[in-house]
């Protein structure tokens, strides 16, 4: 039986704002627990909460990045239940009026564009962090629950999919072009380790050509782009055993385990939750007039699709340009191509090497010790045949390490190629005056004889002579 | 309009635990409250917004400037139950 | 008068200037006076005697210094306590803030420390500003000064009954469903309830977010005004604070009644009002015709269900305003196997009957399933008194009513039947869900000594009017509360 997959993504995104969403503590990760913490944030008696406006400001953006209709008119709600790390116990959010709605991204995968439908953006307030200890740190089994408000407050916003996306790529594409979006917003910090950017999906399946839903899955726990497309793959086959099997998939929260990778059953719920919503009567509706739209749209930056167009126009390959934008290289490409470098080799050095050495260091683009100017300077190196290919990447590894630029790199490694006419040139009449035989048969017509000049030439200059040079100057002493 | 309430569930909800005389008194009570109170639900309500502010001021926003915070001492002194930096509760429970 | 004790804040303050008397003078008639009336009305939960004596100095020192703050300098004043004090216990008269000492000050506190007030102690109150009695506090109930057998009012009955005793020159209180005003009119003294909006909640502990103000009580019109100018104004911590200009309540508060449109609320003024208050009403009615008011009957027939609407409102935002206290982060707390037995027991041993009938009507008014019905519906009624006053307002300057249909009533008397007390508030409420500005003022005192209050409700930001209005009738009534009590039989 063949099923077909429905999955939606429940995205939460930590803003990079100075204060909370509600007060004026400092928005600051790693801190001292409880220490950024105020009567409003802990939910002490008497406090209240007032709006941070970028915040605001910069959900509207993400949704006009997104193609979100933006409400003229927004509020906010209480949603309420009861948990430790939820100091009011009711979490100030959106219900039935959210900031955005609507929307879509267009995410590619192997060449297949598919459309994921954008639901809604909304904007509430993070919870405090809590800590299970005893156990193995996991829920079940502890001995008790330490509590850390640093992070209650923090804003907090949610990208809900229309449950358009039909495969655990489409979702990891999604995922990461959502990421690419945020960070070029520069509205997070997006990062999946660190909890500033969080994904639940939502999975269920129905047979090929049915109309109803099957019953939905929801899985959280997934700390990565890698961790979301293999839950969502297990979720998947899992689901589909038991179909075949004829067994009836619970409706419920699993929560994925990476180490074995696999997806267990949360905790299981006597009642399924009433949050009771009604409109924060401590908070005035939201009103966004048409000014504050156009200023919002008008600044938005370049988004990552109208980016890699950019670059693919500029000459750039396609995957390249896909996961330079991606892996957050951009600035480098553009400040190379300012520099004069061409942009289709810049572009191949970084979704290559570049990357390459990033993900082997586990390092962010921002980390790297290249800037622009190094890559136009090896790129250029290139190009004028000061270096091989060969010789460009040791160079690269040499920058990485803090050793200097890639001129100095070369030059200290000694891996400047002899590039100069006149040298090389030399080099070959020498050899060619060496080789008397050899060179006469070249001139006669023995193309083949080539190489072995070039390997003459190239072993006299202790591999540093640029065989493409030494071959068209062979080529040309010859045929005079 | 005779009204039913589950108050066992009204009382997990809230989160007090009460016993099953003390569920029954107030589940009395709130019926008691409720009759009286659900006349509302005879008025003619077709079109009417509900009231956000009495003033009808909106948004009340603030920038984003950080300011000033608690001392963890200070608020530890109050607490019930601290280990080291942190609050502490007893274990989340499976229900 | 020879008491300090019994000075108006005006007269005080006169004395203060004029060198006759010092804080510390002021402070030690309120001292004297809290040991004589309150081991019989238990007005205070907590009195901060340094804290006090300190301010008093420091008020003595800026006088000497020749730095006036203002009319509040050196004047000792008490606190609902349910408003946050940083140093001193603040309990909202609940078991579960049994002990919490807060590390903030609420703005009005901030606001009368800035202006050299004395802040003498916490009253007490009805738990989590729930009641109409005081009965409900978990630390006993406080007497009304004018007989100990009898409520003060509430929910800020302790308030109240400090400031007609005069041991404390003026009170704050808090006022949701009628928690100033009532008490006040039980207690012979001034009570008023601002705009909302026009003073800032931060500080105050929450019960229904949408009706809470914190508002003055005090011995005249005069002083209230001063408390008000004193607390009044936009809070940056308060987002539903008006961040428009704030009324100028003191200029026209002396211009009189004449020409003025009063228009009595029809439908407040007939069922259940006792006959002296229904006399008293009515001829504070004719001295204001006296004075030149044009007196007009207005019908609104949606103030019959402000009660109802606001029995669905109120509970079910105290419902989620209670819900932070759990015992995780203040407060006593009852350990549990888990967290959730911890809270649910911590919550159960912590709140009173009240209360928990409260926060369960709340959470079942707005759980799914019955939100449309009750509390959606609630809110939508709240519209159509909003609107009808609005419409009113058109024709009238301001409405009058009874504050309460009854003078005090026995300790007791209402604790069993919790419709019977709802029903107290039933002039009362409706300005709550308005959100508009209202008064009690005390015109007379019914034939067993007990104080009547005459109640006067103006339009969104007409709290000068409403001032000047009940200024006048103060002056027309002539009636003397302080002197009435101090040669009451009944009184402590």
């Amino acid at each position: 039986m063949t099923y077909e997959v429905i999955i939606g993504i429940e995205t939460h995104v930590e803003l990079r704002t100075r204060s909370k969403m509600f007060c004026r503590c400092t928005v600051d990760f790693g801190a001292d627990p409880n220490t950024n913490v105020c009567p409003t944030c802990l939910g002490l008696p008497g406090a209240l909460p007032v709006p941070n406006e970028q915040a605001i400001e910069w959900t509207i953006a993400l949704g006009l990045a997104l193609g979100s209709a933006v409400a003229t008119r927004s509020v906010f709600h209480r949603k309420n239940y009861f948990y430790a790390d939820l100091p009011k116990n009711y979490q100030i959010s959106q219900y039935d009026v959210p900031l955005c709605a609507g929307g879509h991204l267009d995410v590619e995968v192997d060449g297949v564009t598919s459309r994921v439908g954008i639901t809604r953006v909304h904007l509430e307030e993070d919870t405090g962090k809590s800590t299970h200890i005893g156990g193995d740190g996991r829920i079940h089994g502890a001995s008790g629950v330490r509590l850390d408000f640093n992070r209650s407050g923090i804003p907090l916003m949610e990208v809900v999919t229309e449950p358009d996306i039909r495969s655990p790529e489409v979702a990891r594409a999604y995922a990461q072009e959502l990421q690419t979006i945020v960070i070029a917003l520069g509205v997070s910090d997006a990062r999946l380790e660190e909890g500033s950017m969080r994904f639940d999906a939502n999975v269920s399946l129905r047979p090929a050509g049915a109309t109803e839903l099957g019953t939905k899955v929801e899985v959280k726990n997934m700390n990565s782009l890698r961790s979301l497309q293999r839950a969502l793959a297990f979720e998947i086959d899992r689901q589909t055993r038991m179909l075949d099997a004829g067994e009836r998939i619970a409706q419920e929260t699993r929560h994925w385990d990476e180490a074995n990778g696999r997806t267990d059953p949360g905790r299981s719920k006597e009642e399924s939750s009433d949050y009771r919503y009604f409109q924060e009567p401590d908070l005035l509706p939201l009103e966004i007039d048409e000014a504050t739209l156009a200023r919002l749209g008008a600044s938005l930056p370049e988004l990552p699709a109208a980016r890699r167009l950019r670059y693919v126009d500029a000459g750039v390959d396609p995957a390249a340009a896909r996961t330079i934008v991606s892996g957050n290289l951009d600035r480098l490409l553009d400040d190379a191509i300012d520099a004069g470098v061409d942009a289709r080799s810049s572009a191949n050095w970084l979704a290559g090497e570049v990357t390459a050495h990033l993900n082997r260091e586990g390092m962010d683009a921002g980390d790297l010790g290249l800037d622009g100017a190094g890559l136009a300077e090896l790129v250029t190196m290139v190009t004028e045949g000061a270096l091989s290919a060969t010789a460009a990447k040791d160079v690269l590894a040499g920058v990485f390490a803090g050793e200097g630029t890639p001129r100095q790199v070369a030059a200290s490694r000694d891996l400047m190629q002899v590039s100069d006419e006149g040298a090389l040139r030399d080099m070959v009449e020498a050899a060619m005056a060496a080789n008397p035989d050899e060179s006469q048969r070249l001139r006669d017509g023995e193309e083949r004889l080539l190489g072995f000049f070039v390997g003459q030439v190239l072993a006299a200059s202790g591999g540093k002579a640029d065989p493409g040079r030494v071959a068209s100057l062979v080529r040309d002493i010859a045929s005079q | 309009m005779p009204v039913e309430i589950d108050i066992a569930r009204v009382a997990r909800l809230a989160r007090i635990a009460l016993t099953d005389d003390e569920l029954a008194h107030y589940g009395e009570q709130l019926v008691g409250i409720l009759e009286h109170a659900s006349t509302v639900q005879s008025l003619p309500t077709e079109g009417v917004e509900p009231t956000a502010h009495p003033l009808g001021i909106v948004n009340g926003l603030r920038h984003d400037e950080p300011g000033p915070m608690l001392d963890r001492d200070e608020v530890f002194a109050a607490a019930p139950a601290t280990d080291g930096p942190y609050f502490t509760v007893p274990p989340f429970l499976d229900e | 008068m020879s008491d300090a004790a019994d000075l108006t804040i005006a007269e005080a303050g006169g004395r203060l200037r004029d060198g006759s008397l010092t804080a510390a003078d002021l402070l030690d008639a309120v001292r004297r006076r809290a040991s004589m009336t309150e081991a019989i009305i238990h007005g205070y939960l907590t009195i901060d005697h340094d804290g006090a004596a300190a301010s008093a100095a420091e008020a003595d020192a800026a006088f000497a210094r020749g730095e006036d703050r203002g009319r509040l300098q050196g004047i000792p004043i008490a606190l609902k306590d349910n408003m946050v004090t940083r140093g001193i216990e603040t309990t909202a008269s609940s078991r579960i803030l049994a002990g919490w000492i807060p590390p903030y000050d609420a703005t009005v506190v901030s606001r009368l420390r800035a202006a050299g007030a004395i802040l003498y102690g916490k009253t007490n109150l009805d738990e989590f500003a729930m009641g109409s009695s005081t009965e409900n506090s978990a630390y006993g109930p406080t007497r009304n000064p004018w007989d100990a057998d009898r409520v003060p009012g509430g929910s800020s009955g302790g308030s109240a009954a400090v400031v007609a005793a005069g041991s404390a020159y003026a009170a704050l209180g808090s006022d949701t469903g009628g928690s100033i005003r009532q008490p006040a009119s039980l207690c012979g003294v001034v009570g008023m309830k601002p705009t909302y909006g026009l003073v800032s909640r931060y500080g105050l502990i929450a019960f229904a977010s949408s009706l809470d103000q914190i508002g003055p009580i005090a011995r005249t019109v005069d002083d209230a005004v001063t408390v008000f100018e004193t607390i009044a104004g936009h809070d940056p911590y308060d987002a539903t604070s008006y961040p428009g200009a704030l009324p100028d309540v003191r200029t026209g508060l002396t211009e009189g009644v004449s020409g003025l449109r009063i228009g009595v609320l029809s439908e407040l003024v007939s069922e259940g009002v006792e006959p002296a208050v229904a006399a008293a009403f009515q001829a504070t009615l004719d001295r204001l015709a006296k004075a030149g008011a044009e007196i007009s009957e207005v019908s609104l027939p949606t103030t019959k269900h402000a009660l109802s609407a606001y029995y669905l409102l109120a509970p079910a935002e105290c419902s989620a305003n209670l819900a932070r206290f759990d015992g995780v982060r203040y407060g006593p707390r009852l350990d549990g196997a888990s967290v959730e037995q911890m809270m649910a027991t911590t919550r159960r041993d912590g709140f009173g009957p009240e209360v928990t009938r409260r926060i369960l009507l709340g959470t079942y008014a707005l759980s799914a399933g019955y939100y449309d019905a009750f509390y959606g519906q609630a809110q939508k009624v709240r519209t159509l008194v909003v609107q009808e006053f609005r419409q009113a307002y058109q024709q009238v300057d301001v409405l009058v009513t009874p504050t309460s249909p009854t003078t005090a009533f026995a300790l007791g008397a209402r604790a069993a039947d919790p419709l019977a007390m709802y029903l107290s508030d039933v002039c009362t409420i409706p300005s709550n869900l308005s959100g508009d500005p209202a008064i009690s003022v005390p015109v007379g005192l019914d034939e067993d000594g007990l104080p009547i209050g005459f109640q006067v409700l103006g339009p969104a930001l007409g709290d000068a009017m409403v001032f000047r209005v009940a200024r006048a009738i103060e002056e027309l009534s002539g009636f003397d509360s302080r002197a009435a009590l101090a040669s009451s039989e009944g009184a402590v």
